[in-house]
C-alpha cells in the first residue's frame, strides 16, 4: 500500500492544462491541409488524387476549399502538388455545430455521455477512453461518460454506420431521453471517410441520425474531442 | 532467407506433395524468399491439408476465396500453411468450378479452418461440404438468401433490402440455466459485439460471442485500388493495429510490384511496429486493471500509454502511427532528433514501467483475481491456431518476428517470452515482458540503421500474381493476401488479422468461470473487433 501512495506522489500531477491553454500540436502534425495560393496554378492533382473526394477546385469563388468532414489526413495531397502549394497544416480544432439550437446551454457543467460504436475502426474508441484517462481526464470540465444511453445527454457516434449497426443505432438513440445531442467522432462518423456508402456503410451518421456536432479527425487527438464536446455544449 | 535455400525447400517440398498426391495433381513454384505456392484439385487439397498439419509441422494461417470467373472462369481456394520451424509458407491454389460452387470442408481435420469456411460460404456462396457448423458468421440473419457481397458481380453500392432471419445460439438445458445476452452495445467504451452467456446463478457454463458488427466491406473497398489508395484503407482496418496491417500490406504489395525496399525503411518500419506495441502492451498491462476494478493500475497504465501516443505524435506525426507506411518503403525519415527523442523517452518509461508492474505482481487483491483465471489450454490454442501474447502465454512459441523474418527483424536480437499457465496472468506476464524487448529492439534498431534512401518506386502488380505479407502485430500474427488484377491494381485483398484467429479461442477460456470475470479475460485477450468484422 505505502508503495501505491508513493508511486502516485511520485507522479505528481500530469493533467493537462487544456482548454485553458491552447495546446499546439507538434511540427510535422498530420492537420488539415492548408493551401497557398501564391503556388497554386489549378492543376487540380490535389483533388484528383484525395481519396474521399475532400477538396474541390472552382473556377470561381474560393477557389480550393478542403471539407474537413471528408478529410482523412492522408497527405496524398500535399505529396501530388508539385508546386508547393499544398501543405498538412497543424490546426486540429475542427469541430463544427450543425444543429442541437440552444439544447447544449441546458447541460452546463453537467453532461454525461454514451459513447456508441456504429462501425469504427477503434481508433477514434481509443481516443474517448484516453479523455477518461489521468492526462485529459473530462471529469474535471463536468463530462462523464455513462454505461446506458438512458442516462445519457449526449451520443458520441464512431463510426461510418455499418450495415449491422444501424438498428441498434436507432434503438441507442431512441432510448436516450431528449433533450440530447448527437455528435459525429472522426471522418467516418461525420462522412463515412474512407468507407463511403456501400453494400456494409450507410457512409455517415447523419444518414441514419440528426447530427449536432461534427467532430472530424481520423481520429480526432484528445484536445479535438474537448474542443468539440465544448462547442457541443456552448461553452466554446 | 537466401533465394536458393527456398528454391532447394520449395522442390523438395513440391516434390514431397506430389509423392503425396501424383505427379500430375500439382503444380508448384517458389515465386518469393520463403513462399511456396501450389496448386491441386479441390479433391486432393483435403488429404494434403492433413498430411501437412498432423505429420509434417505445418499450422493453416489463413483461407481464403477469390471470384476469378473473369480471369480463370471460376473460384479458387487458397490455404496458407506456415511452418513455424523452417521458416517458409505454402499457399495451395484450389479451383472451384462456378457450376459446381462446393468444396469439402477440413474443419474435422483441422479445426483451425473452422470459421474462414463460414465466412467463404457467406461471401462467396462457395458450400464447404460436411462443415460441422451451418450458421452464418460474417452475414447478419437479415441479409437475404443467396446474395454474396464479395462476388466480382456484386457492385459495392449494392442496397440490400433487409429480410428477416434467425440466429440460433447453443442451448444449454438444464435447471436453472439462464442465457444472459450482452451488447452488441456496450456499457464501456469499447468496439460492438454480443456475447450469449448460458450461466447458472454467475457461473459460466457456455459463451457465444456474434461478431461482425462493424463489417464495413474493406475487403471489397480494396478492389480496383492502386497500391497506394489500398495502403490507406489498410491503414484503417483498425485503430491500434493500423501500422502492422499497413506493413503487412506493404509487404504483399512490394513481392507483387518487384520491389526491395530501402534497408533504412526497414529499419523504420521495425521502430514503428515495435511503438506500436509499446503502447498496446503498456495500455493493456493498465488496462487489465479495470477488468478488476483497481484504478491505480488503470491510471498509471494510461498515463503511460499516453506518453507513447505522444512520443509518436511528436516522432511521426500521428498518434496511431499513420501516414508513414507507403508501398515501396515509407513517407516519414527519423531525423537524430526524433532518435534522441526515443531513447529519452523509452529510458524513462521502461524504469517508470517497471516500477509499476513490481507493484501490480506484489500486490495480493491483483494476483487474486489474475492467478488461475480465463485458462487457455495449449491443446486449444495449437488447435484454433491462437497467436500473439495469448498463445505465448499458453505454451506455444510463436513469433512472426522471429519465424517469418520480415523488416529488420533479422538483424537485431530479441527474446520471444513463453509461458505455460495460459491464464490472465500469464498473459499480462508476457506483455511485461515484451515491453522491455521491444524497448531493446528500438534501441538497436536506431544504433543499426543506415543513411540512405526511404522509399523505391513499386511497378504494376504481377497480373494474377499474388503475395503474402506476415507481421507480428501487439496482438500477434497479421496476415495479408493480395492479388494483382490485369490492369496492375489490387484484385483481391484478404486480411488475416491475429483477432480473427483469437476470437474463436477467447469463448473457450470462459467456461467455470464468474460473469465478473468475463471483462477480465476479454480485456487481457485484448481484441480488436474491427480487426476481425473489417
Amino acid at each position: 500500500m505505502l508503495r501505491l501512495f508513493r508511486k502516485n506522489w511520485q507522479t505528481g500531477i500530469v493533467t493537462t492544462s487544456y482548454p485553458d491553454r491552447p495546446d499546439a500540436a507538434p511540427p510535422g502534425f498530420r492537420g488539415l491541409p492548408e493551401w497557398h495560393r501564391e503556388n497554386c496554378t489549378s492543376c487540380g492533382e490535389c483533388s484528383r488524387q484525395c481519396p474521399t473526394g475532400a477538396i474541390k477546385l472552382e473556377q470561381t469563388g474560393p477557389l480550393w476549399s478542403v471539407d474537413a468532414k471528408k478529410c482523412i489526413f492522408c497527405g496524398y495531397c500535399e505529396e501530388a502538388c508539385a508546386k508547393g502549394a499544398l501543405a498538412l497544416g497543424n490546426r486540429y480544432e475542427l469541430a463544427e455545430r450543425a444543429g442541437g439550437g440552444e439544447t447544449g446551454r441546458i447541460f452546463g457543467r453537467s453532461v454525461h455521455i454514451r459513447h456508441l460504436d456504429a462501425g469504427s475502426c477503434n481508433g477514434c474508441d481509443w481516443e474517448m477512453v484516453n479523455l477518461t484517462g489521468p492526462v485529459y481526464d473530462i471529469q474535471r470540465l463536468g463530462f462523464d461518460f455513462v454505461a446506458s444511453p438512458r442516462h445519457a445527454d449526449v451520443l458520441m457516434v464512431t463510426g461510418p454506420v455499418t450495415r449491422n449497426l444501424e438498428i441498434a443505432a436507432k434503438k441507442t438513440f431512441a432510448a436516450t431521453p431528449a433533450p440530447k445531442l448527437v455528435v459525429a467522432v472522426g471522418t467516418c462518423a461525420c462522412s463515412g471517410g474512407i468507407c463511403g456508402k456501400s453494400y456494409a456503410s450507410a457512409g455517415g451518421v447523419d444518414n441514419i441520425l440528426p447530427v449536432d456536432v461534427y467532430i472530424p479527425g481520423c481520429p480526432p487527438r484528445p484536445q479535438a474531442l474537448i474542443d468539440g464536446l465544448l462547442k457541443a455544449v456552448q461553452r466554446r | 532467407m537466401a533465394k536458393e535455400d527456398t528454391t532447394r525447400m520449395g522442390e523438395s517440398f513440391v516434390a514431397q506433395a506430389k509423392k503425396l498426391l501424383g505427379e500430375d495433381k500439382v503444380l508448384g513454384s517458389a515465386p518469393y524468399p520463403g513462399e511456396i505456392h501450389l496448386e491441386t484439385g479441390k479433391d486432393e487439397l483435403p488429404l494434403l491439408a492433413v498430411k501437412m498439419c498432423r505429420d509434417w509441422g505445418f499450422c493453416l494461417i489463413q483461407l481464403l476465396a477469390a471470384d476469378e470467373r473473369e480471369t480463370r472462369g471460376g473460384f479458387m481456394l487458397y490455404y496458407t500453411f506456415a511452418h513455424d520451424l523452417e521458416k517458409f509458407s505454402v499457399t495451395v491454389g484450389c479451383p472451384v468450378g462456378a457450376d459446381q460452387p462446393l468444396f469439402p470442408s477440413i474443419t474435422p481435420d483441422v479445426p483451425a479452418a473452422h470459421w474462414y469456411e463460414r465466412e467463404i460460404r457467406d461471401l462467396f456462396g462457395l458450400e464447404p461440404q460436411g462443415h460441422p457448423d451451418t450458421r452464418r458468421l460474417a452475414l447478419h440473419k437479415d441479409w437475404p438468401k443467396r446474395v454474396y457481397p464479395l462476388r466480382r458481380d456484386f457492385p459495392l453500392g449494392t442496397e440490400v433490402p433487409r429480410t428477416g432471419g434467425q440466429f440460433s445460439f447453443k442451448q444449454v438445458q438444464g435447471e436453472g440455466v439462464m442465457q444472459i445476452p450482452v451488447g452488441p452495445i456496450h456499457a464501456g467504451i469499447i468496439e460492438p459485439g454480443h456475447f450469449r452467456f448460458s450461466a447458472v446463478g454467475e457461473n459460466i457454463i457456455n459463451l457465444e460471442a456474434r461478431l461482425f458488427y462493424t463489417h464495413r466491406g474493406m475487403e471489397k473497398l480494396g478492389e480496383g485500388r492502386t497500391p497506394e489508395q489500398g495502403l490507406l484503407l489498410a491503414e484503417r482496418i483498425c485503430g491500434a493495429c493500423s501500422f502492422s496491417h499497413a506493413a503487412a500490406y506493404c509487404q504483399a504489395v512490394e513481392k507483387l510490384g518487384g520491389v526491395k525496399i530501402p534497408v533504412r525503411a526497414e529499419f523504420i518500419r521495425t521502430v514503428a511496429l515495435e511503438l506500436e506495441r509499446l503502447y498496446n502492451h503498456v495500455g493493456d498491462v493498465g488496462n487489465i486493471c479495470a477488468g478488476i476494478g483497481f484504478a491505480f493500475g488503470t491510471m498509471h497504465g494510461a498515463r503511460l500509454k499516453e506518453d507513447l501516443l505522444q512520443l509518436n505524435e511528436k516522432v511521426f506525426g500521428s498518434r496511431f502511427l499513420r501516414g508513414i507506411n507507403t508501398p515501396g518503403g515509407v513517407r516519414r525519415d527519423l531525423s537524430t532528433a526524433s532518435q534522441a527523442l526515443l531513447s529519452k523517452t523509452l529510458t524513462s518509461l521502461s524504469g517508470d514501467f517497471r516500477e509499476l508492474t513490481e507493484i501490480l505482481l506484489s500486490t495480493e487483491s491483483y494476483l487474486d483475481r489474475v492467478q488461475g483465471t480465463g485458462v487457455l489450454k495449449q491443446q486449444v490454442a495449437a488447435d484454433l491456431h491462437a497467436v500473439g501474447p495469448a498463445a505465448r502465454a499458453a505454451g506455444i512459441d510463436r513469433d512472426a518476428r522471429r519465424d517469418y523474418p520480415h523488416e529488420a527483424y533479422d538483424r537485431v536480437s530479441f527474446k520471444v517470452p513463453v509461458y505455460h499457465r495460459g491464464d490472465v496472468l500469464a498473459r499480462v506476464r508476457v506483455r511485461i515482458d515484451e515491453v522491455f524487448e521491444s524497448v531493446e529492439i528500438i534501441r538497436q534498431a536506431i544504433a543499426l540503421m543506415p543513411e540512405g534512401k526511404i522509399k523505391a518506386a513499386v511497378g504494376p502488380l504481377t497480373p494474377s500474381g499474388y503475395a503474402m505479407g506476415i507481421t507480428e502485430s501487439p496482438r500477434g500474427e497479421n496476415v495479408h493476401f493480395v492479388m494483382g488484377g490485369p490492369d496492375g491494381k489490387v484484385f483481391r485483398h484478404m486480411v488475416r488479422s491475429a483477432s480473427y484467429c483469437n476470437w474463436p479461442v477467447l469463448p473457450t477460456t470462459v467456461p467455470g468461470s464468474i460473469v465478473p470475470d468475463f471483462p477480465l479475460i476479454n480485456k487481457s485477450f485484448e481484441l480488436c473487433y474491427s480487426c476481425l468484422d473489417r
